[in-house]
């Protein structure tokens, strides 16, 4: 069964008289434990996909299914509380929180969404501290690391929820090639050791050549070796 | 809950200086205001001590009309004695009422066999009199403070009186006065004391026994011009001075009508609107507390929604509930008011405590070196601490309201 599946999805922004369609009836799924890029250029679309997909907005046509669940039928507490169970992200900016520290940022969503006990929230942070090879910044500020680092961090916190599907939207655009290839390397190395779907958004060639299954997106559709798509993905 | 009070006390904690800025502006507020109550307030209470326990008592009995001519003593406006005992028979009768005092008053002439001027006086059963006003004694000045307050031939002035006429201790004095019939009459007084003047009604009186005020004027029968009343206690005076009013509305004359009148001190003491007036004042200051602790909590939540918008955008995004993200803001907002609070009370208590050991000493009228004592109720300490911490909170619900309700992708985007 597909982790995400999208039937003729369609999202058109309104404003006053004017709409705009920035997904024109996409078809596309994504199978769990794989590691998928959406790619094309700016304005194409990625990124209204992948907030489609991380339930952070509504489709204006069509279907789409996450985990199970159509995403249609979410509300903001029951959306809310979907994204926390089930999808984790990764942001261009990191979007650490400033004031707290490493080990605090990767802590916040067992505290404040899932609310584990602290001792089980501890361990799982070391954990995943450990596995992205920052336990020895577990006490800095955000402000103390490199950008590499920050990202290293928001992989670790996207993670430590267990979530079944990490959404990162141009993770590495803030980085240089050789930081953004490892940040690459370590979210597919996550996906081998936990079975987490990555699916991210790139602009960059290098990059996208990682990734294990491309979406080309161009005006708003799903493009395959140029031609207009629907479902099939391009392997690299 | 807890997780929220805790991430909401680390974000205080973290934006430092904001978080100073504000706590200093409600401990500013709350010290005013506590430290105003207290002075007030103690000002107030020992200005109405001194008036109820020195002068007027808490509560006055007269006979109808009385007050309205107050000025004049109108000798024809006295109880007489059927009437003075009914109000003696009601006044026993109600539990709160600890003790009162007849007083015959008159206007006369004061004379020091070479000087003469005017003087009020009242006629006291010396006993009753200090029950009814305990701190009566102790405005004596000069003269024995001990034994009876004012004997048979004896006689109290006051301290303007006693210096404009150059009249000491022990110096025989003669008092004049005009009988109800018109007749004059005349009788000599040792001065026991000199009484400290202080303001309001019968501030600036003189003292002589009821017996021999009586005989002075000529009066065949006891009557008396007046009742002063102590009450047990003061929190009481308006239910007590009601069941009194109600027990004395059945003293009528031949036509049915009400023959007595009752008054609180306040009724009689042009204090009471000043005191009024520093309630007012009171209220005043809380409102403008209120208002700092309103506007200034208000803008630093609001800043802190505009400035942390993408970390809103954040938390939303990885699955904070808008309810959660509500809470946040308003535990931020109370913990403000809540240590804003504890450190202005804290504060303010010491500044009390601190008043209370280095005394200060103030004027009032003629009254010098009154001692300054502030003293605040644990009511008012805790009805300000509520309002500033209720105050607090609902000045962090827009903006956490706000908060909760941005769209996760509009705060993302936000630069």
């Amino acid at each position: 069964m597909s982790l995400v599946l999208a039937e003729k999805l369609t999202k058109t922004y309104v404003s006053g008289d004017v709409s705009v369609a920035a997904i024109k009836g996409a078809d596309f799924s994504i199978e769990p434990a794989s590691f998928v890029a959406f790619v094309g250029p700016s304005g194409s679309g990625k990124s209204t996909l992948l907030n489609l997909i991380g339930c952070l907005d509504h489709p204006s046509g069509g279907k789409l299914t996450v985990a199970g669940t159509d995403i249609a039928t979410l509300d903001r507490k029951t959306g809310a509380k979907f994204r926390a169970e089930h999808i984790g992200f990764v942001f261009q900016d990191f979007n650490l929180i400033p004031v707290l520290t490493v080990f605090e940022n990767i802590e916040y969503p067992l505290q404040m969404v899932l609310e584990w006990p602290a001792e089980k929230r501890q361990q799982q942070v070391l954990r995943l501290l450990e596995a992205v090879g920052m336990s020895d910044q577990a006490n800095k500020r955000p402000d103390q690391l490199s950008g590499g680092q920050k990202q290293r961090v928001a992989v670790a916190r996207a993670l430590v929820s267990n979530p079944k599907l990490v959404l990162a939207d141009e993770p590495t655009a803030n980085l240089d090639h050789d930081t953004a290839y490892r940040i690459i390397e370590l979210m597919k190395k996550m996906r081998d050791e936990l079975g987490t779907t990555f699916v991210f958004s790139t602009h960059d060639p290098k990059i996208m050549g990682e990734a294990e299954t491309t979406f080309t997106l161009e005006d708003g559709r799903i493009l395959t070796n140029g031609k207009d798509s629907s479902k099939e993905a391009s392997h690299v | 809950m807890f997780n929220v009070l805790k991430m909401a006390a680390r974000n205080l904690s973290r934006y430092r200086r904001r978080t100073l800025l504000t706590l200093l502006l409600i401990v500013i507020g709350m010290i005013a205001v506590l430290l105003f109550i207290a002075v007030t307030g103690s000002f107030k209470q020992m200005m109405i001590g001194q008036i109820t326990d020195s002068v007027l008592g808490h509560i006055e009995v007269h006979r109808k009309g009385y007050v309205a001519s107050i000025d004049n003593l109108p000798l024809n406006l006295n109880m007489k004695p059927a009437a003075v005992a009914k109000v003696e028979a009601a006044l026993k009768e109600i539990d709160g009422i600890e003790t009162w005092s007849p007083r015959v008053k008159f206007g006369g002439m004061f004379s020091n066999f070479a000087e003469t001027t005017s003087i009020r006086v009242n006629g006291v059963d010396p006993e009753l009199e200090a029950a009814t006003v305990p701190l009566l004694a102790g405005r004596l000045m000069e003269g024995a403070k001990k034994g009876t307050l004012v004997a048979k031939g004896e006689i109290l002035i006051p301290l303007l009186l006693a210096r404009g006429m150059k009249t000491q201790v022990g110096d025989t004095v003669v008092v004049v006065a005009t009988n109800r019939d018109g007749s004059v009459n005349g009788k000599t007084f040792v001065v026991r004391g000199v009484l400290e003047s202080i303001s309001g009604p019968g501030g600036r009186d003189g003292y002589i026994h009821i017996d021999d005020a009586r005989d002075l004027l000529r009066m065949k029968d006891a009557e008396v011009s007046e009742f002063a009343i102590r009450i047990k206690s003061p929190s009481q005076l308006d239910k007590i001075h009601a069941r009194l009013k109600d027990a004395l509305n059945g003293v009528a004359n031949n036509e049915g009508k009400p023959v007595l009148e009752v008054h609180t001190w306040a009724d009689l003491s042009p204090f009471a609107n000043l005191a009024r007036m520093i309630d007012v004042m009171t209220l005043f200051i809380k409102i403008v507390l209120v208002s700092i602790v309103l506007v200034s909590v208000m803008n630093v939540m609001i800043m802190a929604v505009y400035e942390r918008i993408r970390e809103i955008g954040t938390i939303a995004a990885i699955g904070t509930p808008p309810g959660r993200i509500l809470a946040l803001f308003l535990s931020e907002g109370m913990l403000l008011g809540l240590f804003g609070t504890l450190l202005g009370t804290l504060i303010s208590l010491a500044a009390i405590y601190g008043l209370n050991i280095w005394q200060v000493n103030f004027a009032f009228g003629q009254q010098q070196n009154l001692v300054l004592a502030p003293q605040i109720a644990s009511s008012d300490v805790l009805t300000i601490a509520g309002l500033v911490i209720g105050v607090a909170i609902v000045a962090s619900l827009q903006p956490a309201w706000k908060a909760s309700r941005l769209d996760p992708i509009m705060a993302l985007r936000h630069v």
